[in-house]
C-alpha cells in the first residue's frame, strides 16, 4: 500500500509533462482542465487510502520509508530519492492534495477563455508535485529540491499574466507589472533558501546525513541543548522559513504576490506554499527543542509577525491584499505555536488555515470575476444578492478566522492561544489575543464594504454568480471550514484532540526535551478561550458598526490619525527601507564600485599611475600596447605578489 | 633559508649597476659636440626619403615565419643523426612520422599558397 | 617494436584525436570547397574518438617513460573534451555561415586545441602539461580572432595571445624552479617528495607560478582581467568553447598538480586557493549584475564559476575532487548550451546580443526560449537541474574541510547571481518586444542545444550516472 506513493508525486508530473508538452495541440479547455485536475484528484485518493490504511494499523507501525532510487553517492554522502510516509506527511498530502484538487477544479472556470489555459495548468500540476517532494521527502536535499521548486513554480505562476500591471500600494508607482512581482518573490525567496543552504551543510557536518531520521535520532545523543552549532543550524533554517512563509523581515513579497492568478493566491500563497516554513520547522521539532533560544526567536518573530501584518490588513482597500495581510498574520501564529512547543498546534492551524484561506481567496477570485477585474473593495458593495452562494461561503470562512465557534478556526486559534499562555509568557497571548480581534475586524470590514451595504459600482457592471464549476469549490470549502476543527476539539470541551494524538508520535522525541506543561485547571481554559471569542465577537462588531452603520465614523478616523493611517498604508515603508538599505546599494557596488570603479578607473588609474612614475625613465609599458591590456597584466602580477606571498611566508 | 640566495641577489645588483652605470657614464663624460651632419640619420650623406614607420607587407613575416617553423624542426634533427646507431630502427620510424608530419602541414601551406610571393 | 604499439594504443584517445586531425588537414590541402567535408569528417570522427575515450575508461598505468597517464581520468576528460568539441563543432556550422567566415581551418582548429587539452589532463609531467597548454592556447587565440573583418575578434585574439603569453611565461618559469628544486618536472615523483621539497622556498615560488599559470587559464580573479573581453570578442561557439573545454582542461592539469594526499586540507596552498576562490565568485557575480550584453554576462558568471570549482580544490579532500569532476561535466553542457542559443539567436555584426533583444523570446521562439531557461536556471543552481549539484558538492566538501567562510561567501554569491540569471528568463517571458527573431535555425544547432539540456536535466535527477564514473577514478 504504502509503496504507492511514489504514484502520490508522478502523477501530477504526468499532468505537468503532458499539459506542458502537448498542451498546446490539444486545443480543448476541457481536456487540460480534465487532466490537470484528475491527476491531483487521482494523488487525493491515493493519499486518502494510504490515510485509512494508517488509521487500521497501531501506532508504532505508521511510520515508512519508501526508497524510489539511490539518487547520489560520493564518498560518506549517499541520498536516496526516498519518501518519508507517516502521520504529519500524509497530513500534509492530504492537504496540498486535496485542497489542491479543488483550486484545480475551481481554476477551470476562472481561467475560462484564456489563451495561455493549458500552460496553467501544467504550472499548477508542476507546483504540487514540487510541494508533494517537499512535504513527503525523507531527507534535507530532496526537501531542498522542493523548496526551491515551488519557489520557482510560484515565481512562473506569479508572472503568468506578464503585462498586467499591479498596484504595488505607493511603492514604486507606475511602471510595476506582474514580472516584477514574481522576480521579487524569488530574489527574496532565495535569501531565505540561503539559510536554508547553508543549514543542510552544517547539518551534514554535523551529523554525517541528510536524512531525517538519521539526523534526528542522533541528535539528542550528539548535541547537549543550547549548543551554539544547533542554535545556528535551527536559525538558518528559520531563516528559509521566513523567506518561504513570509515572515518579518522577508515578508515583503507576499503582498506583490497577489498580483498573480487569484487561484494561484489561494493554492500557493495561503495554503500551501506559504505553510512550507512552518511544514519544515516541525519537522525538524527535536532539532528546535534542542535549540532553546531559537524557539524562542520563532516565537517572537511569529508574534510579532501575526500583529504586524494584521495591522497593515485594517487599512487595504484591495481585496486580495486584505488577504495576504492576512495569511501572514495567520502564519505568524502558527509560528507562535511552533515557537512556544506546540507543534501539533501549529500544524492544526495550518489544515484549518488551508480550508478557510483558500475559501476566502476563491470567493475574492469570484468577485473579481463578477466584476470585470475590479479589486477595489471601495468600489464594491450590496454583492448578497447578487451572488447568494459566494456570499454565503465567504461569511463562513471569515467567521471561521474570526475564530468564532463552533468553526474550525475558533479550535486551532484557541489551541495556540492556550499555548502561548501555558508555556509561553502572558505576553504572546496578549499579543495574540489582540490579533484576533484585529483579523475580526479587518475580515468583517472586507465582507461589510464587499457584500453589504449599498451597490458603489457603475451600472456597466453586471455582477453574476460564478458557474457551477467555481461554486461546488467553494460549498466544499466551506463544509471543511465548518467541520474542520472537529478533530482538535480540546479535551476540556468534551473533545478527544484527535489531530494531538494523531501527530504525538511525530513530535515524541522533541517533547521530551521541551518542559511538559504543568495541569491547568480547565478554568483558565474556559477564561481563555472566552477571552477570544469576546475579542472576535468585538471585533466584528466594531466592523459592522463603522463600515455599515456610521460609515462616516470610519472616515473621520483616517483623517484624524493620518500619520498611523499614512504609516499603515504604506506598510510601514519596508519596501522602501529595503530598496534604500539593500537592493540600491548592491546595485550601485556592481554598477559603479567594481564594474567600473575596480574594472575601469582603478585598473586604468593604476596604469596612469604607473605610467606616470614610468614615463621619466623609459614608458617601455605604455609602448607594449596601447590599450588596456597592460592594466590587466598589472592586475595578474598585484596577484602573482599576494599568491607567493601567501604560500612563501605564512 | 633565503641566504642561500644571497648569491644571485649580489649577482643581480651588480650586473644592474654594472649596465646602468656603464652607460649612463658614457653620457655623462663622453664629449657633445653636435653638428647638423652629426645629427642627421645617415652620416654617410644618403637622404632619408620617408619615414621609418612603414608597414611592411604580411608576406615578408609569412616567409619569416614559415622559415622558423621548419628551421626549428633541423635542430631536432640534429641530435637524433648523432644518436642515430643507438636508436636504430625505431628512432627511423619515429622520425620518418615526425617528417611526416611536417609533410603534411608543408602540403597544408603549399595547396593554399602561402608559399607564393604574389 | 612491441612496446611502441603498446603504447600507442594505451594513448588511443589523444592518437585518434591528432589522426583526425590530420585528416582534416588532408583534407583542406587537397579538397577544394572543403569545407562541407571538413564538417562531416570532423563529426563523425569525434563521435568515434569520443567511444574510443569511453572504451580506454577502464585502463591504468602510464606510458612513454612515465610522461603520459593512461586511461581514467585522463580519459573521462577525454570523453568530455570530445563532447564538448563535437557541441560545439555542430553549433558553429550554422553560425559560420551566418556570419560569412566559414571556413574548414575552423574545425581544424577546434580538432587541435582539442588533442592539447587530452595531452593536459592524460599528463604524467610537468612538460607534457606544458605542451597540451600551448597546443590548446594556440589553437585558441586563432580562434579567437577568426572573424578577422570584426575589430572587436581581432582585439579579443590579441589580448588574448598578449596576456596568454604573459601567464605562460610565468607557468614555464613556475616548471622551471621545480625543477630546480626537485630535479625533476614528473608530477607524482614531485608530489611524494613533497615532505622533503616543503623546506625550500623555490618549490614554493615554483608551485605559486604554476597556481598562477592555471588560475590564469581557468579566469580565477585576478588574473581574470582577460575573459570579457575575450569572450565578447570572440565568435559566440568559440567562447562557448573555451569557457568549457578550455576551462575544463586547465581545471585537470590544476587537479593534477594541485589535489593530493600530500597537500591535505589546512596546506597554505588552499589558503591561497580559497583566496582566489573568493576573489572569483565576489567579482565574477556582483560585475555581472550590471551587464547589458548576455555574452559578457556568460563571461563574468564563468569567472563566477571558476571560483566555485577552485572552491571544491581549496578544500583539498575527496569531495571536493569527487565535486570539481562533476562541476566540469555539467557545467560544460550547460555552458555550451547558453553561448549555443546566444550563437543561433545572434545576427551579424553583433546584434541581438543584449538582454533587451531577448524580450518576447517566450513566445516567438519557446523551444529555444524554453532551453535558454533550463541553462540559466542551471547556472543559478536552481535544482532538480544539474549546476544545483555541482555547487552543492563543492560547498560540502568546503564545509568538511572547516572552510565555512568561504560557503558562506558562495552561498551569499550564488543568491546573488540567481538575480542575473533570472532576468534574461523574465526578458524571455514577461516582457514584449517588436524584434523579430527570423534567423533560422537548423534542425542539427536545435538537436545539439536539446542534448545539452536534456543532459543538464538527467544528470540533475540521476547524478549517480556521472558520480558512478568519477568514483571509479579515485
Amino acid at each position: 500500500m504504502y509503496n504507492l506513493v511514489s504514484y502520490i508525486t508522478l502523477l501530477p508530473l504526468l499532468g505537468f509533462l503532458i499539459n506542458g508538452l502537448f498542451g498546446k495541440k490539444l486545443h480543448s479547455e476541457r481536456l487540460s482542465g480534465l487532466i490537470g485536475s484528475g491527476v491531483i484528484g487521482a494523488s487525493f485518493t491515493i493519499a486518502a487510502m494510504m490515510f485509512l490504511e494508517m488509521l487500521r494499523t497501531p501506532v508504532e507501525d505508521r511510520s515508512h520509508v519508501i526508497t524510489v532510487f539511490n539518487w547520489m553517492s560520493a564518498g560518506s554522502l549517499s541520498i536516496n530519492v526516498a519518501y518519508q510516509v507517516d502521520q504529519l506527511s500524509i497530513l500534509m498530502t492530504l492537504i496540498v492534495t486535496g485542497v489542491g484538487f479543488l483550486i484545480h477544479v475551481y481554476s477551470i472556470g476562472y481561467m475560462h477563455g484564456d489563451p495561455a489555459f493549458w500552460r496553467f495548468f501544467a504550472y499548477l500540476n508542476l507546483f504540487i508535485f514540487m510541494m508533494l517532494n517537499l512535504v513527503l521527502a525523507n531527507n534535507f536535499l530532496l526537501m531542498f529540491l522542493g523548496w526551491e521548486g515551488v519557489g520557482l513554480c510560484s515565481y512562473l505562476l506569479i508572472g503568468f499574466w506578464h503585462d498586467k500591471k499591479f498596484d504595488t500600494g505607493g511603492y514604486k508607482t507606475g511602471s510595476a507589472t506582474t514580472s516584477d512581482a514574481a522576480k521579487k518573490a524569488f530574489v527574496v525567496n532565495r535569501i531565505g533558501d540561503f539559510g536554508f543552504l547553508i543549514a543542510m551543510f552544517l547539518i551534514f557536518n554535523l551529523f554525517g546525513s541528510l536524512t531525517f531520521e538519521d539526523v534526528f535520532s542522533r541528535a539528542s545523543a550528539l548535541v547537549t541543548a543550547g549548543d551554539k552549532t544547533i542554535f545556528w543550524i535551527t536559525l538558518l533554517l528559520f531563516v528559509g522559513a521566513t523567506g518561504k512563509s513570509a515572515q518579518i523581515p522577508l515578508f515583503v513579497w507576499l503582498p506583490d504576490a497577489m498580483a498573480g492568478p487569484t487561484p494561484v493566491s489561494a493554492l500557493i500563497h495561503a495554503a500551501t506554499m506559504v505553510t512550507a516554513g512552518v511544514y519544515m520547522v516541525a519537522r525538524c521539532s527535536i532539532l528546535y527543542a534542542l535549540a532553546p533560544a531559537t524557539m524562542e526567536i520563532v516565537a517572537i518573530i511569529g508574534v510579532a509577525t501575526a500583529l504586524f501584518a494584521a495591522t497593515m490588513g485594517l487599512v487595504q482597500n484591495d481585496i486580495k491584499k486584505v488577504l495576504a495581510y492576512s495569511t501572514i498574520s495567520q502564519l505568524g501564529y502558527m509560528f507562535l505555536g511552533l515557537g512556544v512547543g506546540g507543534f501539533a498546534s501549529g500544524i492544526f492551524h495550518v489544515m484549518t488555515h488551508a480550508f478557510f484561506k483558500a475559501l476566502l481567496f476563491l470567493g475574492a477570485g469570484a468577485v473579481i470575476h463578477a466584476m470585470h477585474e475590479e479589486q477595489d473593495i471601495q468600489n464594491m458593495g450590496g454583492l448578497k444578492s447578487k451572488m447568494p452562494t459566494t456570499y454565503k461561503t465567504f461569511l463562513v470562512a471569515a467567521l471561521a478566522i474570526a475564530g468564532i465557534p463552533p468553526l474550525s478556526g475558533f479550535f486551532s486559534k484557541d489551541e495556540i492561544l492556550f499555548r502561548a499562555f501555558t508555556q509561553g509568557s502572558v505576553v504572546f497571548w496578549l499579543i495574540g489575543w489582540v490579533t484576533a480581534g484585529l483579523t475580526a475586524f479587518y475580515m468583517f470590514r472586507l465582507v461589510s464594504l464587499t457584500f453589504e451595504g449599498e451597490e458603489r459600482w457603475g451600472h456597466d457592471k453586471h455582477p453574476h454568480e460564478a458557474p457551477r464549476v467555481m461554486t461546488v469549490p467553494l460549498i466544499v470549502l466551506a463544509v471543511l471550514s465548518i467541520v474542520g476543527g472537529l478533530v482538535g476539539i480540546p479535551v476540556s470541551l468534551g473533545g478527544g484532540n484527535a489531530i494531538e494524538h494523531w501527530l504525538e508520535p511525530v513530535f515524541e522525541r522533541a517533547q521530551t526535551h521541551l518542559s511538559t506543561a504543568t495541569e491547568i485547571s480547565s478554568s483558565l481554559e474556559y477564561i481563555l478561550m472566552a477571552a477570544s471569542v469576546i475579542a472576535g465577537i468585538a471585533g466584528i462588531y466594531l466592523a459592522r458598526l463603522l463600515y455599515l452603520k456610521r460609515t462616516e465614523v470610519a472616515t473621520k478616523l483616517s483623517t484624524s490619525f493620518k500619520g498611523i493611517y499614512r504609516l499603515l498604508w504604506n506598510k510601514y515603508y519596508v519596501d522602501e527601507v529595503y530598496d534604500v538599505t539593500v537592493v540600491t546599494p548592491t546595485v550601485k557596488i556592481s554598477d559603479k564600485l567594481l564594474w567600473k570603479g575596480v574594472d575601469v578607473n582603478v585598473i586604468d588609474g593604476m596604469v596612469n599611475v604607473t605610467a606616470k612614475l614610468t614615463a621619466g625613465a623609459s614608458g617601455w609599458l605604455r609602448r607594449i600596447q596601447g590599450g588596456v591590456a597592460q592594466g590587466y597584466a598589472l592586475a595578474f602580477v598585484v596577484g602573482v605578489i599576494v599568491i607567493l606571498g601567501i604560500l612563501i611566508l605564512r | 633559508m633565503l641566504e642561500t640566495y644571497i648569491p644571485i641577489g649580489i649577482m643581480i645588483f651588480f650586473g644592474v649597476t654594472f649596465g646602468v652605470v656603464m652607460s649612463k657614464a658614457s653620457e655623462w663624460f663622453g664629449p657633445k659636440n653636435p653638428t647638423e651632419t652629426k645629427l642627421s640619420t645617415y652620416e654617410s650623406g644618403m637622404e632619408p626619403v620617408r619615414s621609418a614607420h612603414e608597414r611592411v607587407s604580411v608576406k615578408y613575416y609569412m616567409v619569416a615565419m614559415l622559415f622558423i617553423i621548419f628551421d626549428i624542426e633541423v635542430v631536432f634533427l640534429y641530435p637524433w643523426a648523432v644518436n642515430f646507431r643507438q636508436l636504430g630502427t625505431f628512432g627511423l620510424v619515429e622520425m620518418v612520422i615526425f617528417i611526416a608530419i611536417l609533410m603534411l602541414g608543408y602540403l597544408y601551406l603549399w595547396k593554399k599558397g602561402a608559399l607564393r610571393w604574389d | 617494436m612491441d612496446f611502441l604499439g603498446s603504447e600507442l594504443l594505451a594513448i588511443a584517445p589523444v592518437l585518434s584525436v591528432t589522426i583526425l586531425s590530420l585528416l582534416v588537414l588532408v583534407v583542406e590541402s587537397l579538397v577544394t570547397d572543403s569545407e562541407k567535408i571538413s564538417y562531416w569528417v570532423s563529426v563523425f570522427g569525434l563521435l568515434i574518438c569520443g567511444a574510443i575515450s569511453i572504451s580506454t575508461l577502464d585502463l591504468t598505468g602510464n606510458v612513454f617513460n612515465h610522461m603520459v597517464n593512461v586511461g581514467g581520468y585522463g580519459s573521462l576528460f577525454a570523453t568530455l573534451f570530445t563532447t564538448a568539441a563535437l557541441l560545439t563543432v555542430v553549433l558553429s556550422r550554422d553560425y559560420l555561415r551566418k556570419e560569412h567566415v566559414s571556413f574548414g581551418e575552423f574545425y581544424l582548429l577546434i580538432l587541435f586545441s582539442t588533442v592539447g587539452m587530452m595531452l593536459m589532463a592524460a599528463a604524467a609531467d610537468l612538460i607534457i602539461i606544458f605542451l597540451g597548454l600551448e597546443l590548446m592556447s594556440i589553437c585558441l587565440y586563432v580562434l579567437a580572432g577568426f572573424m578577422r573583418k570584426r575589430s572587436i575578434s581581432n582585439e579579443a585574439a590579441l589580448k588574448y595571445f598578449l596576456l596568454g603569453a604573459f601567464a605562460t611565461g610565468f607557468l614555464l618559469f613556475g616548471i622551471a624552479l621545480l625543477y630546480g628544486a626537485a630535479g625533476t618536472t614528473n608530477i607524482s615523483y614531485i608530489v611524494e617528495n613533497y615532505g622533503k621539497l616543503a623546506a625550500s622556498p623555490l618549490f614554493w615560488v615554483g608551485l605559486g607560478l604554476l597556481m598562477v599559470g592555471f588560475a590564469f587559464k581557468v579566469g580565477g580573479v585576478p588574473f581574470h582581467m582577460w575573459i570579457p573581453d575575450v569572450y565578447q570578442g570572440s565568435p559566440t561557439t568559440v567562447s562557448g568553447f573555451m569557457a568549457t573545454g578550455a576551462k575544463a582542461a586547465a581545471f585537470s592539469a590544476f587537479i593534477l598538480v594541485f589535489a593530493h594526499q600530500e597537500f591535505e586540507s589546512g596546506e597554505k596552498v588552499h589558503t591561497a586557493l580559497a583566496f582566489i576562490a573568493a576573489a572569483s565568485m565576489i567579482v565574477g557575480n556582483i560585475v555581472a549584475i550590471s551587464q547589458s550584453n548576455v555574452k559578457r554576462m556568460l563571461a563574468y558568471s564563468s569567472i563566477a564559476h571558476a571560483g566555485y570549482m577552485l572552491a571544491g580544490l581549496a578544500a583539498g579532500n575527496q569531495l571536493g575532487r569527487t565535486g570539481i569532476l562533476f562541476y566540469l561535466v555539467t557545467y560544460t553542457f550547460m555552458n555550451i548550451g547558453a553561448f549555443g542559443v546566444l550563437s543561433v539567436l545572434e545576427r551579424e555584426e553583433e546584434k541581438n546580443l543584449t538582454f533587451d533583444d531577448y524580450a518576447g523570446l517566450g513566445t516567438k521562439r519557446p523551444f529555444l526560449a524554453a532551453l535558454m531557461s533550463i541553462f540559466m536556471l542551471s547556472l543559478a543552481g536552481i535544482p532538480p537541474f544539474a549546476g544545483f549539484f555541482g555547487k552543492y558538492y563543492v560547498f560540502v566538501a568546503a564545509i568538511n574541510a572547516h572552510l565555512t567562510w568561504l560557503v558562506i561567501v558562495g552561498v551569499l554569491t550564488s543568491v546573488i547571481s540567481v538575480y542575473y540569471y533570472l532576468r534574461l528568463v523574465m526578458m524571455m517571458y514577461f516582457q514584449e518586444s517588436e524584434l523579430q527573431f527570423t534567423q533560422p535555425s537548423s534542425v542539427s544547432s536545435l538537436a545539439v542545444l536539446t542534448i545539452a539540456a536534456l543532459a543538464v536535466v538527467e544528470i540533475g535527477v540521476f547524478p549517480s550516472s556521472i558520480l558512478s564514473l568519477i568514483n571509479n577514478l579515485y
